[in-house]
């Protein structure tokens, strides 16, 4: 699904983030990425939706090379995603809105694109019909988050990019929303990339887990954790010891 | 602001002022009655509603020429560094000066007839909706136009979905700040070269008749015209903006 290749890149300023890397991702997979803040992670989700390009090397998503954001990936950052101006419901209808604007032209929107604005099964299924009419600063963060899925999700994407999307949120949403990924994840066939600075969640949501740590970075440390991304895994002793060693890895690095 | 304090405020201003009439008790200061009665007959004959017209007129075509041409350049100013970087000193050096210092220029340049004041109202507000739509632009969060670009958008629907709507709100704070100078600066371009407009109709009854309870009207006139206005962008920053409301 994901190919990178001696990927390189440098900021403007001159801090090298990824020197020579080379990742693979399978598709359905479901991945976090895990690293200290500043170590380049949201850089990588960034370079793999096609916001940002690489100093050398190249990126390949779906066996073509990427060279703009991509009509079937999907991108959720932590925060200020939503028009603040739009309702809940005109939010989840903007992806949607942006593919009638353009018309199925393949470069904005897929080439097979039906227009439609029909977005009620994802407000239903995300819980936000009661909250619809609202605007995002009268939502809770869980709900704004849920908005920015369901406007994703809406486009019917088969990657789904994370960058910290529940890092502001209180314990028990977050742990709501965890869930509701990976369920979404698996019902949706999605290949999952997770950004995230908490071992818990990388270890929660992560079958396998990518970490990153000072820049430059350019050799790939995975760690294999195929019992993630089922509920009661948080309550497992496997899950206890993988947060252990990823934590004593973190500080190694 | 709300209905009834509209209300009192009229009630105590008009109170005020007739205790002013009875005190002074000179022609210069008539009372509000015989203003009213003189506002009431000048409006109905068309005297009083002639001038209005031609004044709102200014107003309103300076104020769409001036949205028309400061908000798509404050849009571009906001959101690149490198234009904003060689016209903001520009806009420094420019937008502190009273633009009624122009007034003489700018009538001499394009003479009589409505243009040249549809002109000095308009160099007021380009330069208030200017700075505003600018900051206004150049505030939005890169993440929320970083994840809009990740639904597809390219610039055309960035323009539509994000930029637009953004700018709506800094345009109408813009008219709602510049409408009171907007009115003032009128009243001074109107004192020249024309003979219709508010302006020249409180000018001429004041200083040639010494028709005072007529200048009042005029007066009265225009400040009604200002608060019009004033309720106008609010109506409309209502309608349009109803996500600001808290």
């Amino acid at each position: 699904m994901i190919l990178l290749e001696h990927l390189s890149f440098t900021y403007p300023k001159g801090t090298t983030v990824f020197q020579d890397f080379t990742w693979k991702v399978g598709r359905g997979e479901a991945w976090a990425v895990l690293g200290p803040s500043g170590c380049g992670k949201t850089t990588l989700l960034y370079l793999l939706a096609g916001l940002r390009f690489p100093t050398s090397g190249k990126i390949f998503i779906d066996e073509r090379p990427l060279t703009r954001p991509r009509p079937h990936t999907g991108l959720i950052l932590q925060d200020y995603g939503l028009l603040p101006w739009a309702t809940v419901r005109k939010n989840a209808e903007l992806g949607l809105q942006i593919r009638s604007f353009y018309g199925p032209d393949g470069k904005h929107a897929p080439d097979n694109f039906q227009l439609a604005t029909n977005v009620d099964p994802w407000l239903e299924r995300l819980g936000l019909g009661p909250v619809q009419d609202q605007f995002p600063h009268k939502i809770s963060g869980g709900q704004r988050q849920r908005t920015a899925i369901a406007r994703t999700l809406a486009l019917q994407p088969d990657l789904l990019l994370m960058d910290e999307p529940f890092s502001s949120l209180d314990a028990p949403t977050r742990e709501g929303l965890q869930n509701l990924t990976m369920e979404l994840w698996q019902e949706q066939n999605l290949t999952l990339v997770l950004v995230t600075h908490a071992i818990e969640e990388a270890a929660v949501l992560g079958q396998k887990i990518l970490l990153l740590g000072h820049p430059p970075n350019s050799s790939t440390v995975i760690f294999d954790n195929l019992g993630a991304a089922r509920p009661s895994f948080r309550d497992t002793s496997e899950y206890i010891a993988l947060t252990r060693h990823l934590r004593k890895k973190m500080e190694e690095r | 602001m709300k209905r009834r304090d509209l209300f009192l405020a009229v009630l105590v201003l008009i109170i005020v002022w007739q205790v002013a009439a009875m005190v002074v008790q000179r022609p210069i200061l008539p009372s509000p009655i015989e203003v009213s009665k003189i506002f009431v007959t000048d409006l109905e004959n068309g005297q009083l509603a002639q001038h209005f017209v031609a004044s709102l007129w200014r107003v309103l075509a300076s104020t769409f020429l001036a949205i028309a041409l400061a908000a798509p350049l404050g849009l571009l100013l906001g959101q690149s560094k490198r234009f904003n970087n060689i016209f903001s000193p520009m806009m420094y050096l420019l937008y502190p000066i009273p633009k009624v210092v122009f007034v003489p220029i700018v009538l001499l340049f394009f003479g009589i007839g409505d243009f040249p004041k549809i002109i000095i109202i308009f160099l007021i507000l380009f330069f208030q909706v200017l700075v505003l739509v600018r900051d206004r632009a150049a505030s939005i969060h890169p993440e929320l136009i970083q994840s809009v670009r990740s639904l597809g958008a390219g610039r055309r629907a960035l323009f539509r979905f994000v930029y637009l709507p953004a700018s709506l709100p800094a345009i109408l704070t813009a008219l709602r700040q510049s409408v009171g100078t907007a009115v003032a600066v009128l009243y001074i371009a109107e004192l020249f070269a024309t003979q219709k407009g508010l302006g020249y109709y409180i000018y001429y009854n004041g200083s040639t008749l010494f028709n005072y309870p007529a200048m009042y009207a005029g007066i009265v006139a225009l400040s009604l015209m200002g608060l019009g206005l004033y309720f106008s962008v609010d109506w409309i920053e209502r309608r349009v903006c109803p996500w600001q409301q808290a």
